[in-house]
């Protein structure tokens, strides 16, 4: 007999564990309709891979897990799928959660499964990885993922597995008719975990009042790889901490995991689970459930397919509804009523308590803390839980936490003992999560600060660029004015740009504008500008005199002006002609191509055009169009007459609409010349 | 020398006095610029207070200017979105008494919102991106643009810029992940065991009101 260790506090709640214990796991069978919560353990709920409509096989999976912290969703049973729906789920909230429902064919087909009996064959990776297809959770009540709690990693040394059979909860017992009707499974299941994280010993450990399980399992036990615990009975040896505690005299420190002790901890079910998913291949999709309390006619275990609604089990029972004034997921201490029997088992309902209202009455009303201090002696944890009362009702989060509040199990021993019936495990509950609501707010608030202060910055940032570029493009602007200037730096900036134009025209007509190649061209150029400007003058000035405008005599002075600078334009041209003649006879002599003959042509035209008086020119241009006007209308008339294409046709046309209002255009300027 | 000052103690002590005065004040300025404190902690601490929304409901335009308003003796009940628990948090920092949020600006929301963008009607005008404190609007002119709600603070700076008032404000539901207990009901008393500790519907009704 191994010594044991014990834990503060505790107590001794009657178990009322005998109802469900006189009849062996009855099987609940196939319900009609299936509904399977995505969301059955700790961490990120599966997400669905089957669609409504969908036939799947028994042991199928429906919903993929998503990522580390998670496990698959398996079908418990072949049939239909009709819904992937939010449905009620056993949540103390009452909110809906995504779920699989299946409608049943009563077939029960499986998939295609294989298990690997001899499960040292496979190596540690691939045998997490079956536990986690398996979609197996720890089925003590948490619901943590296994896979995760067994990935040991390498460097930490596990003394000692604990295959949790403690059960210490009242009423119920589907973990003790799992040990008394399943050891050896539960024997082959702690081996495999055993193969699993390599501790230095592997324990059980059951709970004295469990005198059938001990024997059923020491029976099925065939070497000393493996041994069983028996200690005394208190209420809640079962808590991982406590029991490693009683197991080794280890207590695991504030905070921490029981990794950090060297110990893993499992439940039955859990290597139940195990060994069917490893040795027989099979997907987690069902589970022992006790239905107990006075309100059922047959209190027993059921192995119960996941996802049956509780209504369907509860009459297998024989459920009297009237007697029940409240459904209890879980034992008395630690379950939460659930909001209505038509929610599903899931992979962690080890219990429904159905309780009479004299069987767990409605407590009478809180009254005032008297400070007698038994709920710190109850205290497993050796916490002070009056002070953390205290501090919950003022709201004291600090103090909250200095206390440890963090280290409380909930499992409502101080609640049970508080001759004032005061609740105080949800002021805990409460606490802590408001707690870790204002721990999520300041991460989130130091993140939008963050946040806000790079914008801020960036902000700034961009304003000093632009700010720089507007400097360096103003600085520019001075350095041109002062070079164009030559130097005279001139504060007035009307003068500056006056000055700027000034040298530059300039440098245009002194042909040194480096813009320019030939200086020739650039004259011509500046003519032709001049030319096209006096043109639109004369045009508005036209325009104006027909409408009345009052305009007028602006734009006539205006006219006279663009007049005059085409009169300077031609001159420069005339004085620089003769330099570069030379060059110009040069390339005459050698015409290129019809091109250059027709350039050389029209400059000769311009040139003379330019040594006529307005009036004159006015008239040459005039005849000039009025003979392009003919010829367009004899092409036009010729293609007509041929009966070109329509397109060609068109085109003619309107080049003599064209040049028809040009025609119009320089009678007019040849009227404004000579009236002038 | 010595002879001197042994016969005047007056003048010798007065001597003591000055040396001791002017070693000391050496000693101060030297730490004075030796250990100067980047700007004014006290801002940055009640910075850390306030909930970073930037939302201006107090009146100044971001947190940071409000930390140091109060830092300058500014009223502590300014911030609607902090709360009562800020202002306990901002009381217990500055040894203020604590009192009641100033309903001028606005009331406290139990449950944060974020920004949602109906995304058929924006017009991608990128007013919203530009009033936006935390960079939590995506989109680029003349396209669609939507929320990073992981990023929105719910401050509501981008609903007024909008010219199509497209952008609703959405209180967050509460789901089976962000349920959490609450404190038992102080006036009801009503007390069960642990197992019973689920208020019934009615009593839900009342918390969600």
């Amino acid at each position: 007999m191994m010594r044991t260790h014990s834990f503060h506090g505790g107590i001794h709640p009657p178990e009322n564990k005998h109802q469900s214990t006189r009849s062996p796991i009855a099987d609940a069978g196939i319900p009609p309709q299936l509904i399977v919560p995505l969301s059955q353990h700790i961490g990120a709920p599966a997400a669905p891979v089957v669609r409504a409509g969908e036939r799947v096989l028994k042991g199928q999976v429906i919903a993929e897990p998503q990522g580390l912290v998670s496990v698959p969703v398996h079908a418990p049973s072949s049939g239909t799928v009709v819904a992937v729906e939010d449905r009620l789920v056993p949540h103390i909230s009452g909110h809906t959660a995504p779920c699989i429902v299946i409608d049943t064919d009563g077939r029960d087909e499986w998939i295609a499964h294989q298990g690997t009996p001899d499960y040292r064959a496979l190596d540690k990776e691939a045998l997490l990885a079956r536990i986690r297809n398996a979609g197996i959770a720890g089925m003590g009540g948490a619901g943590f993922p296994s896979a995760v709690k067994l990935a040991v990693r390498d460097d930490v040394t596990i003394d000692t597995l604990i295959i949790n059979g403690t059960e210490c909860e009242p009423y119920i017992t589907a973990d003790d008719m799992l040990m008394r009707e399943r050891a050896a499974e539960i024997i082959t299941g702690a081996r495999i975990l055993a193969y699993l994280v390599k501790p230095g010993e592997t324990l059980i450990g059951v709970e004295d009042n469990k005198p059938e399980s001990i024997q059923a399992l020491r029976d099925a036990l065939d070497g000393d790889d493996i041994r069983i615990v028996v200690f005394p009975t208190k209420y809640p040896s079962g808590g991982e901490k406590q029991l490693i505690e009683i197991l080794t005299g280890k207590q695991v420190p504030s905070g921490g995991l029981p990794a950090d002790v060297g110990v893993v901890c499992q439940n039955v079910g859990s290597a139940v689970a195990v060994y069917e998913a490893i040795i027989e291949g099979k997907p987690l999709i069902s589970r022992v459930t006790t239905v107990t309390g006075e309100s059922v006619s047959e209190p027993q275990n059921f192995e119960v397919l996941i996802g049956t609604p509780m209504a369907y089990l509860l009459a297998k029972a024989g459920y009297q509804s009237a007697k029940n004034n409240r459904l209890i997921m879980g034992g008395p201490m630690m379950g939460f009523t659930v909001p209505d029997p038509t929610v599903p088992i899931i992979k962690t309902t080890n219990c429904l308590l159905a309780p009479t209202e004299a069987e767990l009455p409605t407590p009478p009303p809180a009254q005032a803390c008297i400070r007698c201090g038994l709920c710190a002696n109850a205290c497993p944890v050796s916490l002070l839980p009056q002070q953390l009362f205290w501090f919950a009702q003022g709201k004291e989060y600090e103090k909250l936490e200095a206390h440890n509040l963090f280290d409380c199990i909930e499992c409502g021993a101080c609640s049970y003992v508080c001759p004032s019936n005061i609740p105080l495990v949800q002021y805990y509950r409460a606490s802590k999560a408001e707690i870790l609501q204002q721990r999520r707010d300041h991460a989130k608030a130091e993140h939008s600060r963050q946040r806000f202060e790079a914008r801020l910055e960036r902000l700034e940032r961009e304003e000093e660029e632009k700010a720089a570029k507007r400097a360096a493009r103003k600085q520019a602007a001075e350095a041109r004015a002062r070079e164009d200037a030559g130097g005279g730096g001139s504060d007035d900036p009307i003068q500056a740009a006056i000055e700027r134009a000034k040298a530059k025209k300039a440098a245009q007509q002194s042909g040194t504008d480096a813009g320019t190649a030939n200086p020739l061209e650039a004259l011509e150029k500046a003519v032709v500008s001049a030319q096209k400007r006096l043109d639109t003058a004369n045009d508005k000035l036209a325009q104006a005199q027909a409408d009345g405008s009052d305009l007028v005599a602006a734009l006539t002075t205006g006219v006279e002006k663009t007049r005059a600078k085409l009169a300077t334009a031609q001159d420069a041209l005339q004085a620089y002609r003769p330099q570069a003649d030379d060059t110009g006879v040069a390339a005459t002599a050698t015409p290129a191509d019809a091109a250059q003959l027709a350039i050389e042509k029209a400059l000769a035209a311009r040139n003379a055009e330019a040594q006529l008086s307005p009036s004159e020119k006015a008239r040459a241009s005039l005849a000039n169009l009025e003979q392009r006007l003919q010829k367009s209308r004899d092409k036009l008339a010729q293609s007509q007459a041929a009966g070109d294409e329509p397109k060609i046709v068109e085109a003619l046309e309107a080049t003599v609409e064209r040049l028809t209002e040009k025609v119009e255009a320089a009678r007019k300027q040849l009227h404004t010349t000579e009236s002038a | 020398m010595i002879e001197l000052l042994l016969q005047h103690p007056l003048l010798a002590a007065l001597i003591a006095l000055v040396g001791l005065a002017a070693v000391f004040g050496a000693l101060l300025g030297f730490a004075a610029v030796r250990f100067r404190t980047e700007g004014n902690p006290i801002v940055d601490q009640i910075n850390a207070i306030l909930p970073q929304t930037q939302c201006g409901q107090c009146g100044f335009p971001g947190c940071k200017p409000y930390a140091e308003a109060i830092a300058a003796g500014e009223a502590i009940n300014k911030c609607p979105p902090g709360g009562e628990a800020g202002i306990q948090a901002l009381a217990d920092l500055l040894d203020l008494e604590v009192i009641p949020l100033d309903a001028e600006h606005g009331e406290e929301n139990p449950r944060p919102a974020v920004a949602f963008i109906r995304e058929d009607e924006c017009i991608g005008c990128t007013k919203c991106i530009q009033a936006c404190p935390v960079d939590a609007i995506l989109g680029a002119a003349k396209q669609m643009h939507t929320v990073i709600t992981s990023e929105c603070t719910g401050c509501d700076l981008c609903v007024e810029p909008c010219p199509v008032d497209c952008i609703d404000m959405l209180r967050e539901e509460e789901t089976l992940q962000s349920w959490h207990w609450h404190l038992p009901d102080p006036v009801g008393r009503r007390v069960e065991i642990i197992a019973t500790d689920a208020p019934d519907s009615g009593d839900q009704r009342e918390r969600a009101a």
